[in-house]
């Protein structure tokens, strides 16, 4: 069986040859700004559930707020979007009784990603890169939640397979070039979400690129499932993603030697997408877009990276802000591939070559 | 602790196997599982590497037993931290058990039983789950017996495999481990078989690894263990030397191979080899004389026996005599109303007399580490009775947190260090080698550590260092940091790694400083005085310093333009052997005969030269003990054989275009960058470069790499056995072996591969003077500072496949015991430190080399400011 293979791939890695590129910062945030109310969420739907908060369902009842959020990010300097469905799969749209509406809501999101990205590229040449986004969903299949049972599993993995080629499968049709599979603290989330894009991809006869991203959950560098950064890698290696990295957790400042440990291990291209800092006592993020900048610069400097974005609290300003931070800076170069045997358990292992 | 483990064979765990073992059979066929989960931690405790786990029971869900035990041994850190190897003959099974591992498992097995198309998709489904797998030597016609039929099949789906894109990396070949001395004669090759192909196998399938269920080789001696033991010892012996690297094997039931008894050892040989017709019969015969056999021998009374137990104690640690000392301690434990008082009360006595002993010169490093042998010893048979006492609340003088830096392997000073300190009374938690700064910081904060300690010999150790301290002061710690290892230096702490952190960071020269320092450190009434002028001291290094001007060092331009001159006239004839040579096994003994005794001592912190020291009258009476020692050892070393030297040399054309050597080798050109002494110099001293001692055109460059092999199951052994002493006996001699083997290369390259030096003569001691012509610089040591110049060396050598010596991220070399460098055969090559360098050379040598700046400065700094 062969691929056809992802021209946006082949034309993102030329471009990230050349320069350190930016993907967008957070919809969360930004939606917030906007003060909608409960009737905007539901629009016309008839559902049970309150909808306020349902971020994801608004690509369908308030399509030009996303498309708002997409164009500051594009005009801050963004090479890639990624589409606003982190919670958009049938596990976490049960929450709003909305789980028949979960295609359509990956197919406008990706829609409106994929105009506002070639609206860009058409303006100025310049190439736009839509990245379908797929969050861990609320459940786990490594972690048991029930503490007296530690062998019970809330759901399992052809479930949770399934659940991400749905809408692996309704990113792609709305126009994604890549999937990102995004915040990941369960590793073995992860890998079905691969296994799941794996298929979609044998299914469709075309390379489906992957941006694999986890998130650390604690200071020594875990994630929830309890790997170091260094088994995850081994762990996710077999899907020879297009970006590997780390997004959410902390700010820049406590995310850097974790961002180092990965670059310095991973033959992939490294993509970081931090929050905008620490939540402070509200629960809001208050790093200014300078001081983010700061650490960007810091991080292009030593080349640790390849892409670099923003997460929680983020906003276009933060984005500009890196995109001024890393103009004109060379981007980290991709390791050799080696033969060493790398396995894992939660730890890393690796075998005498 | 959870550092990475980069091992060379690879050990996995067997008893949580239901078709291995009854006990455990019985656990999950009863579902117990809690217990069943225990017998995994205990695998992992005791240094299983994966764990396998097999569920293929008649009687048994094997899909719902697989998944249930994967899940619950997920939920424990200590046994989830390690790899899981998925083990069935169902597919059905295995798959049930990828979905629900979390890492990188290895799937036990897959095979084209029943042909490739189904092979290959099972294959593929592995590699989607992200798993690596063992392939069985198991075709459509059956099972591989012989030693053609396992390379044939292993070849075969190798070639399929990798031509399917599946990475070789992640294939292990499984090529059967069949019972032999079976009295069947079919049978008698078997073991012969399996070691042979795997040499095959490992050569023709590149980057693929071998393993084996070891204990059905000694199926036919059921129920006599220590002969199966051997059996399995003396196969896996020779086996690892073909390039078996992993094995479900019981680690605790394995025997080192020299530790076995003779006879019994030449009968396994025999019979594993298929040396004689008899084999068989005579193995089954001596088999008789094992079954049931008390292997402690009755031992003579002596004098001190017969005093009492404290008195007793005490002597065996000052003697450093190990026989008794768990009867003993058991003996004493019954005389006090808790085993602690045992420890605080007749060990420490006894530890205290030592101490004092070392402290005031009488007593010297070797002994003190046989001390600690007996020591741990002690400890190691009281912990039980103390933690079963459950007792909180004892603190000991301090708990100090050491490691190896990450990138470095060296852990002989490491050792000595913890062992000095444990002897005076401290805890140490030694997180081993190749150490990530998470871990030390994790370590040191889960065990309210009083004092972090960090070790390492080579130069990017420096680096990593700091990035230690930068990570404890970004954590906010303020525990005190201490210093050691032998590129470490007063300078580099003071300028480098106090600077990158706000608590005290202190540079300790060697053993003997560090009990003083801890002691001062953890002392309320000494330590601020102490840390403030420690601080002071090294503010004042760094003035100083700074005085120190840029202005001293010459341009790059004006360093070449002072080059050396030499007189190409002089230069050698072109070699008489070009090309690359390879020994695979270089005679011990040989070696043996020309150790530079000097650092070995130096090693073990006696201050002298060999052989004068043996009669210092300081030193001289501990000197020749630890000489004696050393020689014993060496002894059983050369005689039964527990290393391996491996060596390649070459030779290439060459010629020199400004301060790089251009090699000719493989039909292709390869450019060696050196680096140039920028210190100005007294008129009429040049500045030097390797560069300098080649001719622009026609001449010859020359390389090599040797390394002493085998010595991790013998290190295994002495750990096990808390037998420090020997573990740093063995690698100080193997360190030694290395050295010589060099030194002996070298002359063969003099003598007959260049032929320059034909009828060369030279006494050990002017060897080890260097009296002779041309020298072997070494990667990383100051003529050619730069440590990342080791893989184009070891390219070119090809020094991997030749040597079996492998590069860490450092480049450091595993095996420690291990040495490289060039060949310059000009008579007036001379060694020199290369020191301090401009900006502008860093500039010029990161473009001749190719490589960004910061990589550049990363590999240099310490030859830049």
């Amino acid at each position: 069986m062969t691929l056809r293979r992802s021209e946006a791939a082949a034309i993102f890695r030329d471009q990230a040859k050349q320069r350190i590129l930016l993907t967008d910062g957070a919809f969360g945030t930004m939606i917030q700004s906007y003060r909608l109310e409960e009737a905007d969420y539901r629009g016309s739907y008839d559902l049970s559930c309150d909808q306020k908060g349902n971020n994801d369902l608004l690509a369908l009842t308030r399509p030009d707020v996303i498309d708002a959020i997409t164009r500051q990010y594009l005009d801050a300097g963004s090479d890639i979007v990624s589409t606003n469905t982190f919670n958009a799969n049938i596990i976490s749209q049960e929450d709003y009784d909305a789980v028949r509406l979960v295609r359509e809501i990956n197919l406008a999101a990706a829609r409106i990603a994929r105009k506002a990205a070639d609206d860009y590229a058409a303006k100025d040449g310049r190439p736009r890169f839509v990245a379908g986004a797929i969050g861990p969903t609320n459940k786990t299949l490594s972690l048991s939640p029930d503490v007296n049972d530690p062998g019970y599993r809330a759901v399992d993995f052809d479930t949770m397979r399934d659940v991400y080629q749905d809408q692996t499968a309704a990113l792609l049709d709305g126009g994604c070039d890549f999937i990102l599979i995004e915040t990941i603290f369960d590793t073995l989330n992860a890998k079905a979400a691969i296994m799941a894009v794996l298929d979609e991809q044998a299914k469709r006869g075309v390379e489906v690129p992957m941006m694999i991203s986890m998130t650390i959950t604690d200071m020594s560098g875990r994630n929830l499932s309890g790997h170091s950064v260094e088994a995850f890698w081994h762990a996710v290696r077999h899907a020879h993603p297009l970006t590997i990295g780390l997004n959410c957790a902390f700010g820049a400042d406590l995310l850097r030697p974790h961002v180092q440990v990965l670059s310095g291990l991973a033959d992939a291209l490294v993509m970081i997408y931090p929050n905008a800092g620490l939540p402070n006592d509200l629960g809001q993020y208050d790093e200014q877009p300078a001081t983010t900048g700061g650490f960007i610069r810091d991080w292009a400097e030593q080349g640790l990276v390849n892409v670099v974005g923003g997460c929680c609290g983020s906003t276009p300003a933060h984005i500009a802000a890196m995109a001024d931070a890393v103009a004109g800076k060379p981007a980290r170069e991709l390791h050799a591939h080696d033969h060493r045997t790398r396995l894992a358990g939660l730890d890393p292992m690796t075998m005498a070559a | 602790m959870t550092t990475a483990s980069t091992a060379q064979f690879v050990n996995i765990g067997e008893r949580t196997n239901v078709t291995g073992s009854a006990a455990f059979k019985k656990l999950i066929m009863g579902g117990d599982y809690a217990k069943a989960v225990e017998v995994a931690r205990q695998q992992v405790e005791n240094g299983a590497q994966i764990v396998d786990v097999n569920m293929d029971e008649g009687l048994l869900d094997a899909e719902l037993a697989m998944t249930t035990f994967l899940k619950l041994i997920a939920a424990e850190p200590d046994i989830a931290r390690v790899p899981v190897m998925i083990d069935s003959s169902k597919w059905s099974v295995i798959e049930a058990g990828l979905k629900c591992v979390s890492g990188k498992p290895i799937v036990n097995s897959i095979s084209m039983k029943e042909g490739e198309e189904a092979f290959l998709a099972q294959a593929r489904k592995c590699r989607a789950y992200g798993a690596a797998v063992v392939v069985m030597a198991f075709d459509e016609v059956g099972q591989a017996d012989t030693r053609q039929r396992k390379v044939e099949i292993c070849e075969r789906a190798y070639k399929l495999l990798v031509g399917d894109g599946f990475p070789p990396e992640d294939i292990i070949f499984d090529p059967n481990i069949f019972a032999v001395a079976t009295g069947i004669d079919e049978h008698r090759r078997y073991a012969i078989d399996f070691i042979e192909a795997t040499a095959e196998i490992k050569k023709r399938c590149p980057h693929c690894h071998i393993s084996g269920g070891v204990s059905n080789l000694s199926f036919s001696f059921r129920g006599n263990e220590p002969v199966r033991r051997a059996m399995h010892s003396v196969f896996l012996y020779h086996a690892i030397q073909a390039g078996m690297d992993m094995g479900i094997v019981n680690a605790g039931q394995l025997d080192v191979y020299d530790a076995i008894d003779p006879v019994l050892r030449e009968a396994c040989e025999d019979v594993i080899w298929d040396r004689r017709d008899d084999a068989t019969e005579r193995l089954i015969e001596l088999a008789e004389s094992y079954k049931g056999k008390d292997a402690a021998a009755e031992k003579a009374a002596e004098e001190w026996r017969g005093w009492d137990v404290a008195k007793r104690l005490e002597h065996a640690l000052v003697k450093g005599i190990d026989a008794h000392v768990v009867d003993d301690t058991e003996e004493a434990r019954q005389h006090f109303a808790r085993p602690i008082e045992v420890i605080e009360g007749p060990l420490m006595d006894g530890m205290n007399v030592v101490g004092d002993l070392f402290g005031s010169g009488k007593m010297f490093l070797p002994q003190v580490v046989k001390s600690a042998r007996v020591m741990k010893k002690a400890v190691a048979y009281l912990l039980p009775f103390i933690e079963a006492e459950k007792v909180q609340g004892e603190r000991s003088k301090g708990r100090i947190v050491m490691a190896t830096v990450k990138g470095d392997v060296h852990d002989i000073g490491k050792n000595i260090v913890g062992v000095v300190l444990q002897c005076n009374g401290y805890e140490v938690i030694d997180l081993g080698v190749m150490v990530p700064w998470t871990d030390i910081l994790k370590a040191a904060n889960e065990n309210d550590a009083d004092i972090i300690g960090l070790s390492g010999l080579i130069t990017p150790s420096l680096d990593e260092m700091v990035t230690v301290a930068t990570e404890m002061d970004r954590a906010k710690m303020a525990l005190p940091l201490m210093i050691g290892g032998a590129t470490t230096s007063k300078v580099h702490t003071a300028l480098r790694i106090a600077p990158a952190y706000a608590g005290p960071v202190i540079h300790v020269l060697d053993a003997s400083r560090a009990v003083g320092v801890a002691s001062t450190l953890l002392s309320d009434t000494q330590r601020d005085d102490f840390v403030a002028k420690t601080a002071a001291d090294y503010e004042a290094v760094r003035k100083a310093r700074e005085g120190k001007g840029q202005n001293e060092l010459a341009t790059i331009e004006e360093a070449r333009a002072n080059a050396f001159v030499a007189d190409f006239a002089l230069k050698p004839d072109a070699p008489k052997q070009p090309g690359t040579h390879v020994f695979t096994d270089w005679p011990l003994e040989d070696l043996r005969e020309i150790i530079d005794w000097t650092p070995f001592f130096r090693a073990w912190e006696l201050a002298g030269n060999y052989p004068a020291i043996l009669d210092d009258a300081v030193v001289g009476e501990s000197a020749r003990s630890l000489f004696a020692d050393a020689q014993k050892m060496l002894d059983q070393i050369v005689a039964e054989k527990w290393l391996t030297a491996k060596g390649v040399a070459a030779l290439w054309p060459a010629r020199a275009e400004g301060d790089d050597v251009i090699v000719r080798a493989d039909g292709g050109e390869v450019r060696l960058s050196f680096l140039r002494q920028q210190i100005r110099k007294r008129e009429g001293r040049a500045n030097m470069c390797l560069a300098d001692f080649v001719a622009p055109a026609d001449d010859w460059l020359g390389g090599f790499a040797v390394g002493i092999h085998g010595i991790e199951p013998h290190i295994a052994r002495f750990k096990a056995d808390h037998d420090d002493y020997r573990d740093i006996l063995l690698k100080a001699l193997a360190d030694r072996l290395a050295e010589a083997f060099a030194e002996r290369l070298h002359l063969h390259v003099r003598t007959t591969l260049w032929g320059y030096a034909e009828g060369e003569q030279l006494t050990n001691e002017a060897l080890i003077k260097e009296q002779y012509r041309g020298i072997r610089p070494a990667p990383g040591y100051p003529a050619c500072p730069d440590h990342s110049q080791k893989p184009i060396l070891f390219d070119l050598l090809k020094a991997g496949d030749a040597t079996g010596i492998t590069l860490t991220e450092s480049f450091a070399m595993l095996p420690t015991a291990a040495v490289s460098g060039f060949y310059f055969g000009h008579p007036e090559a001379s060694y020199f430190g290369v020191a301090r360098i401009g900006r502008d050379q860093l500039e010029d040598y990161a473009a001749r080399r190719a490589i960004d700046l910061a990589t550049a400065e990363r590999w240099l700094r310490p030859n830049l400011d």
